[in-house]
């Protein structure tokens, strides 16, 4: 049974005439990856208010359709509801820090205080959690006193120490050096292989391919494509609609017109590139 | 105007060393990219060009100013910064205003503010928004609206902290040709990019940091072709320069026409 489902999920933030999302329909099976990817303004980070529940509840506008997470429908339970089941990181990591913790440590710690979770489980999860995400030498510092890459981890963390059903993340790695990046992809699909499912808006297509299991594309506030990371990736329509595309993709569309890409399908990874490509190359360049 | 900096070292007053002597020279109207992991020092190395950050030790200095003889506002008239976050940077009612409030600052005679202004919209393709509040743009246009309120500026010499941060391929391509129209003016821009491909694609000259000190300094092909010790600052070669490499090219390709050309070349 999926644990995410929208159904024709149309919304409208207040004072706008377009709306951000429109006739949605989407079910996510759990420990599914999803990535979602589209242009700046094609309603990636409204469809992840919309699933952590802050559409409708912090948000107004018009909300219709179905939404529903972990069986529960999002108009008819409460935030507190809702947050036991969701978790959201912030696309900005300075709007979510709390500002009311001294400490990493303390910050990570927060929202499980608030859902009363007794004081020594707390202490091992936060702990934990930092691992996962490779911050344990920030615990004591100041959570404003930290590089715009290190508070995007802490966000992360503080959602992830919450241990939610479903993980939303806008754009998570928008500030992190690559390998930075690689990291928290990975400890991304850990928690997925645990079957947490994850939802994730994201720029960065080599990872997605990577470590994703499903790729939707978002315009306009539709649903373009949605498919495997192969299928989606690869398409020409993303091209065409000034979505980001892998040089790798992109690279082997315009060999593929002077004939030197020769298989029937186009590569999104390093690895499918150069298996590909290799059979191009005249044998002593390929060190035959 | 050169930027020429002295055995810089920097220590927060948290105790933290930033910068572990640096020393640097960037000519006028050079293009430089600066990569390097987070906490590599990037962003406190640029911080010292407008003065917001002072040498704990060493020499920064700005054309022929010691930039610990100047104030923040002196220097703002030689070294235009483009912070990583606009909402740190923006503050007017609507996109014009912000956009003036620079060259006004600066003191240019009211004519040439407004010259200035007219010309950073189109160069940032704001010139429909002038009348919007920076606030009810999307996250990329106000990364738009903090570019051209620095391009207004007109300095000698533009900084920009992770540009391409969140940005979607278009607005990428916006600012890609922003950097390439200042280029053409002679200016000499600095950009710290996690970006690699784009570093790549817009700059000839890399520099790789890493805890505090400079890694690697040079043309971006002989940069980038250096795998192993860009490793050591988290930085991975652009995605077709590793194609390129795992393909056996004797050369070190980083865009998409260098890799095609040696492509065709090697396949005959």
């Amino acid at each position: 049974m999926a644990i995410v489902n929208l159904t024709n999920v149309t919304y409208k933030y207040p004072l706008t005439e377009t709306p951000a999302l429109k006739n949605i329909n989407l079910q996510v099976e759990e420990g599914q990856f999803v990535a979602v990817i589209g242009p700046n303004g094609a309603g990636k980070s409204t469809l992840c208010y919309t699933l952590a529940g802050f559409i409708p509840h912090f948000f107004k506008g018009e909300l219709s359709g179905m939404v529903e997470v972990a069986g529960i429908e999002s108009g008819k339970s409460s935030l507190h509801e809702w947050v036991l089941n969701v978790g959201l990181a912030f696309q900005n990591p300075f709007n979510q820090i709390s500002g009311a913790k001294y400490t990493v440590f303390e910050e990570i710690a927060f929202g499980l205080e608030n859902i009363g979770v007794p004081r020594d489980e707390m202490k091992v999860r936060v702990e934990e959690a930092m691992k996962l995400t490779g911050i344990s030498d920030l615990a004591d510092r100041s959570p404003y006193s930290l590089s715009g890459g290190q508070q995007q981890r802490v966000a992360l963390t503080s959602i992830l120490v919450m241990q939610p059903k479903v993980l939303v993340l806008d754009e998570p790695t928008s500030q992190l050096d690559p390998i930075g990046t690689r990291e928290v992809f990975s400890a991304i699909r850990k928690m997925a292989e645990r079957g947490m499912t994850v939802i994730m808006a994201e720029h960065k297509v080599e990872w997605i391919a990577h470590f994703a299991d499903r790729v939707i594309a978002l315009l306009e506030g539709e649903i373009l494509l949605d498919g495997t990371p192969r299928e989606v990736l690869t398409s020409d329509l993303l091209a065409e609609k000034g979505f980001g595309i892998s040089r790798y993709t992109s690279a082997a569309r315009k060999a593929r017109t002077l004939g030197l890409w020769k298989r029937d399908y186009l590569p999104v990874t390093l690895e499918e590139a150069a298996e590909g490509f290799a059979p191009s190359l005249s044998p002593e360049r390929r060190g035959e | 105007m050169n930027i020429e900096i002295c055995n810089l070292h920097f220590t927060y007053p948290s105790g933290v060393q930033a910068l572990r002597g640096i020393s640097l020279t960037i000519e006028a109207s050079e293009q430089v990219g600066i990569v390097g992991q987070n906490g590599a020092g990037k962003t406190t190395l640029v911080r010292h060009f407008n003065g917001l950050l002072q040498p704990t030790s060493g020499e920064v200095k700005i054309g022929d100013w010691d930039t610990r003889q100047y104030s923040v506002a002196k220097l703002a008239s030689r070294v235009g910064y483009v912070f990583q976050n606009p909402d740190e940077q923006l503050f007017s009612r609507d996109v014009r205003t912000e956009v003036a409030f620079g060259p006004k600052n600066l003191g240019y005679p009211k004519e040439q503010v407004q010259a200035l202004v007219t010309d950073a919209l189109e160069m940032t393709q704001l010139s429909d928004k002038t009348e919007t509040n920076p606030y009810d743009l999307s996250p990329t246009w106000r990364k738009m609206v903090a570019i051209a309120s620095v391009i207004a500026m007109d300095t000698p010499i533009v900084i920009f902290d992770e540009p391409t941060t969140g940005q979607d391929a278009a607005s990428v391509a916006r600012i890609a040709n922003v950097i390439r129209v200042l280029r053409e003016r002679g200016k000499t821009v600095v950009t710290i990019t996690h970006d690699i491909d784009f570093c790549a694609e817009n700059f000839e000259r890399v520099i790789a940091m890493s805890q505090g000190q400079i890694l690697l300094d040079g043309r971006v092909n002989d940069v980038l072709g250096q795998e192993d010790i860009l490793a050591t600052t988290y930085v991975d070669p652009p995605q077709l320069t590793r194609l390129g490499r795992r393909l056996g090219f004797r050369e070190t390709v980083r865009n998409e026409a260098e890799f095609l050309a040696v492509l065709h070349k090697q396949s005959l």
